[in-house]
């Protein structure tokens, strides 16, 4: 368990690297920092100075290097627009985001693997048509244009719920969460529907033609042959093979619906991580820019890594602890 | 009455183009402790057969007449929870593919004890008991290890052992064999081969082995089935049949045998091969590839002709013996 654990962090630490460097060389792509920094009235020759004093004139591994160093200690540069450190604008954000994201997760897991599974034993039953169909049109619609279509009809036109915001968020331990009040939770609805639009379908088409190709193995034949119940050779012995790759895919898609936030938090005003890139990326605020960047792909490669890990503890052909006196 | 009877069995594949034929009258019986072979090529039926028995074609397959009466009960009429009840229990089966019939994410433990709580009534230590005593009466080593562990953690040959203990598990009446040592090393078929008739011969259990190999029919069974595209051709006892086989089809098969052919000489085969289940040969459904094939065979299907303890599908074997009714035709006894 050790040792693996030791060589995911590593490979954890190699992507976290390739994404910094990915992040950091695109400062030099955006624009000149020092318009943003200082008005026009400023001449070149002080302009220079400046540019020598914060380093812009090094080599861009000197660059590199010294942005490397300041951001092991947390320190990724300050925002030009909001004159504070980008790190503490991203975290500020964060929570908003990983709730959106966590509560579209929610749907998927909940939805899923029900609906999944039940289009795999009955694939002929109306109700599996039904969900296929639906779920071809989930997968072609485009985030934005679903988001779109649940704000004019259950804001607009039904007036059922919010259609912009977060509505009330307590503090519970510096986390501003908007899980715990009532006003917050009916916000969250319409975001996190739309956010789980695509990878819903997804996950449901990924289930089952997981778990049909499960049904027709042998050992699922032998566990009928043992005269087993229905109901556990179907939701143990088929559905624990089934989600050993939905569990992989999973950790991935998750790094996925984070990038869809970014649209999702536009269109529903959403005070997060990927309504405030989209307007870094407006205001060329490229310290904020590579801050994103960094903390999604910190995201995302602990996402992953986690899910590595469960997988190791879940399938049993992974070899997370020394093996202990094998037969082969 | 015999332990298990299937009468006129009829299998049909429901396809959108009309239904297709997979088993037409087949009629065999086995007897308590009595150990049978099903021989054919591949598509012969040999499987659907072991299959219908416990009602676990798979779809779009279906009993569509005849009877399969397990100790006088008919099983292709019981509601889905009754059959439950007698898979696993009064009748067992064997895979063939070991490597593909234990649940890789549960561990031996949970394959075997689970088994027991769908049929009896006891406690996890009792059927743990019971499991460990079966492993080792399967010759495992370190049972009680073994019972912890994955199936990755197995060799083949041990992970077929664990499979035919979870089959003896609750001491059924028959178990059915399907090709168990198909997917084994030589050396560990005979090993399987050899626990199985220890088993059969230590106990009252009867066996139905579904098999392509003639040897291993001739070592373990007593009496053998030949199918041909859905159909059983010849039965009878195994050493008679292996020794003086009467159909041309059983005779292709035993003169296919590579101990039949002279060293360096090329290998006898059948010509042609089994056909599909869409376009079954009218008549006698062997004629194509028959070395004897006269224009009866074409048309009409041969009824069986009964011998002492056989029986044969075959319009030349049915002639045959007209022309030599005077000599009797040697009926092998059982050794």
């Amino acid at each position: 368990m050790f040792a693996f654990l030791v060589k995911r962090v590593i490979q954890a630490i190699i992507v976290m690297l390739v994404i910094s460097v990915i992040a950091f060389s695109i400062q030099d792509n955006l624009g000149d920092p020092l318009r943003e920094l200082v008005g026009q009235s400023v001449s070149e020759a002080e302009r220079q100075k400046l540019r020598d004093k914060l380093g812009l004139n090094d080599p861009f591994l000197v660059q590199y290097w010294r942005f490397l160093k300041k951001a092991l200690h947390g320190d990724l540069g300050t925002s030009y627009f909001f004159k504070r450190p980008a790190a503490e604008v991203i975290l500020d954000k964060l929570p908003a985001t990983l709730e959106l994201v966590f509560g579209a997760t929610i749907i998927i897991v909940v939805f899923s693997v029900p609906t999944g599974v039940f289009t795999a034993i009955y694939p002929m039953h109306w109700l599996s048509r039904f969900a296929m169909g639906v779920s071809i049109v989930g997968i072609s619609i485009p985030v934005f244009l679903t988001a779109i279509m649940l704000i004019y009809v259950f804001a607009v036109q039904l007036g059922w719920l919010p259609s912009f915001g977060r509505g009330d968020t307590v503090l519970v331990y510096g986390w501003s969460t908007g899980f715990l009040t009532k006003d917050g939770l009916v916000h969250l609805i319409l975001p996190c529907i739309a956010l789980s639009s695509i990878i819903l379908p997804l996950f449901i088409r990924l289930i089952r033609a997981e778990m049909l190709e499960v049904l027709e193995s042998e050992y699922v034949k032998f566990a009928w042959a043992k005269g087993l119940s229905r109901r556990r050779i179907w939701f143990l012995h088929a559905l624990k093979n089934t989600l050993l790759p939905v569990i992989t895919v999973g950790g991935v898609q998750i790094g996925t619906l984070i990038a869809y936030t970014i649209l999702t938090e536009t269109v529903f005003q959403w005070p997060g991580m990927g309504f405030l890139f989209l307007e870094a990326v407006n205001r060329v605020d490229t310290p904020l820019i590579i801050a994103y960047l960094i903390v999604v792909g910190l995201i995302f490669v602990i996402t992953n890594t986690v899910v590595d890990l469960i997988y190791g503890l879940v399938n049993p052909t992974v070899k997370l602890a020394r093996p202990h006196g094998g037969g082969e | 009455m015999p332990l298990l009877e299937v009468k006129n069995l009829e299998v049909k594949f429901a396809m959108r183009r009309g239904d297709l034929t997979a088993l037409r009258d087949v009629s065999f019986s086995i007897d308590k402790g009595e150990r049978l072979g099903i021989v054919g090529e591949s598509g012969a039926g040999k499987s659907v057969t072991a299959y219908s028995i416990l009602n676990l074609i798979s779809k779009p397959g279906y009993i569509s007449g005849g009877q399969i009466l397990f100790q006088g009960k008919d099983l292709s009429k019981l509601s889905p929870e009754e059959m439950r009840a007698i898979r696993g229990d009064g009748i067992s089966m064997i895979f063939q593919d070991p490597m593909m019939t234990l649940n890789p994410v549960l561990t031996i433990g949970t394959q075997m004890v689970e088994v027991l709580h769908a049929h009896r009534e006891m406690s996890d230590q009792q059927a743990r008991a019971i499991a460990i005593e079966k492993l080792v009466q399967v010759h495992i080593p370190s049972a009680a290890t073994r019972f912890e562990q994955y199936p990755h953690e197995l060799s083949g040959g041990m992970r077929q052992r664990i499979v035919i203990a979870t089959a003896l598990l609750t001491d059924p009446l028959l178990i059915i064999a399907d090709e168990p040592t198909t997917a084994l090393d030589v050396t560990i078929q005979a090993e399987i081969i050899e626990l199985l008739l220890e088993l059969c011969e230590s106990s009252d259990v009867g066996l139905i082995l579904i098999t392509h190999d003639l040897g291993v029919v001739s070592q373990v069974t007593q009496r053998v089935l030949v199918m041909y595209a859905g159909r059983i051709v010849e039965e009878g006892l195994t050493h008679g049949i292996i020794r003086n086989p009467r159909h041309p089809y059983t005779q292709g098969l035993i003169g296919a045998l590579p101990q039949q052919t002279v060293p360096g000489g090329r290998l006898n085969q059948i010509r042609g091969v089994m056909p599909s289940l869409a376009n079954t040969p009218s008549g006698c459904a062997f004629h194509p590839r028959c070395p004897h094939v006269t224009d009866i065979c074409e048309s009409v299907v041969p009824e069986y002709s009964i011998f002492d303890r056989s029986r044969v599908a075959c319009h030349w074997v049915k002639d045959q013996l007209g022309d030599v009714s005077e000599q009797k035709i040697n009926e092998t006894p059982a050794p």
